[in-house]
């Protein structure tokens, strides 16, 4: 973890494995939040209608 | 580059983390979620109520990740006792790639994810009941009684038979016998299953202080009662038949079984101070007998359905 004092605040810089881990875990967490989505919305349509999804007349 | 409060710049109070998503995964347990999956499916199959496929399935996935919930917090208190212990060392908390605190955030997060998405989906009772299982998991079990008496498993191994009886009111919206039979299956399970694991690791539950039945009643009294629950979890196995719930093949099937489980246990029972493979005979036959009986429990309701 490298420190570098600029005006009265002080920064740090990530190491490579740092920023590794945390692209990894904001990935995790987008696809997470991507698939609740899709869960959410999908329950919702069951629970509106639950035929829309299955014996649609086409 | 980011910006960090002077104050708190220093290595002990803080540091960024390097932990990854299949660390915080790990904080979920998930060779425990699977059993739960497993008992919560089967629960859920065969309740006489049927629910969207779709419906169904995410009403599992929010009881496993409710499971999953209380082991991040079971590993958040319990990670001075991990430390220390061969088994659980390497854990995110106490190997130091998840912070505590973290842990914790991530346990409540995802206990009232859980909750709530289970309550949307299927019922309130369920969801209710999910949120009873993770409050006697994380604060009955193992903030109030694993460190205080060695009944701990006994009494906290109820966290681990609910899944079942979840699924079925998942579906039901009730609380059916037949699901307080699958249940009561568990619950007699947990006991004999982690006495054996206790036998062949009471130095590590000795050095962590955690009163586990051999270091507290000894060795010899813990295969007694490892035999004594064994009769009972045999018994168990054969209640939904001896009840109607399932046919007598299925009887038949489970009696077998629950005379395997005896032998193994009477094996544990004979055996000599320093001979360790029965118990690990034991605890490898036990988790084989709670799958198997779950499975039959599976096929013969579908059979039943299928004979009309």
């Amino acid at each position: 973890m490298i420190m570098a004092k600029q005006s009265d605040r002080e920064f740090v810089t990530m190491t490579e494995q740092q920023k590794r881990a945390r692209r990894n875990r904001s990935v995790a967490l987008g696809l997470g939040l991507a698939a609740l989505v899709i869960v959410f919305y999908v329950v919702t349509i069951l629970k509106v209608d639950p035929s829309a999804l299955f014996n649609r007349q086409m | 580059m980011a910006y960090v409060d002077k104050s708190a710049v220093d290595d002990a109070a803080f540091r960024l983390s390097e932990a990854t998503a299949a660390d915080f995964v790990e904080l979920l347990k998930p060779r425990v979620m699977s059993l739960v999956v497993f008992t919560a499916f089967v629960g859920l199959a065969i309740a006489p109520a049927s629910l969207n496929p779709f419906l169904a399935l995410v009403s599992i996935a929010a009881i496993a990740i409710g499971a999953g919930a209380s082991g991040a917090l079971n590993m958040w208190y319990d990670a001075d006792i991990d430390a220390v212990m061969s088994r659980t060392a390497s854990r995110p908390v106490p190997s130091g790639r998840v912070t505590p605190g973290a842990a914790l955030a991530f346990g409540l997060v995802l206990s009232a994810l859980s909750v709530m998405t289970l309550g949307l989906v299927a019922n309130w009772l369920a969801a209710a009941m999910l949120a009873f299982t993770i409050f006697f998991y994380a604060v009955i079990y193992t903030i109030w009684l694993k460190r205080s008496t060695p009944q701990n498993i006994v009494i906290g191994g109820a966290a681990g038979a609910f899944p079942p009886m979840i699924g079925w009111t998942a579906a039901t919206g009730t609380i059916g016998m037949e699901s307080v039979l699958l249940f009561l299956v568990v619950f007699l399970w947990t006991p004999p299953h982690f006495w054996a694991l206790a036998l062949f690791k009471s130095g590590d539950y000795e050095r962590a202080g955690v009163p586990m039945m051999p270091n507290v009643a000894g060795e010899a009294s813990t295969r007694r009662q490892i035999f004594a629950y064994s009769l009972l979890v045999a018994a168990s196995g054969v209640l939904p038949a001896a009840f109607g719930y399932s046919s007598w093949a299925y009887g038949l099937a489970a009696a077998l079984l629950g005379a395997g489980f005896v032998r193994y246990a009477w094996d544990v029972l004979v055996a000599g101070a320093t001979d360790l493979k029965p118990a690990k005979a034991l605890f490898g036959y036990s988790l084989l007998y709670l799958f198997a009986i779950f499975a039959l429990v599976l096929v013969d309701h579908i059979a039943m359905r299928m004979l009309g």
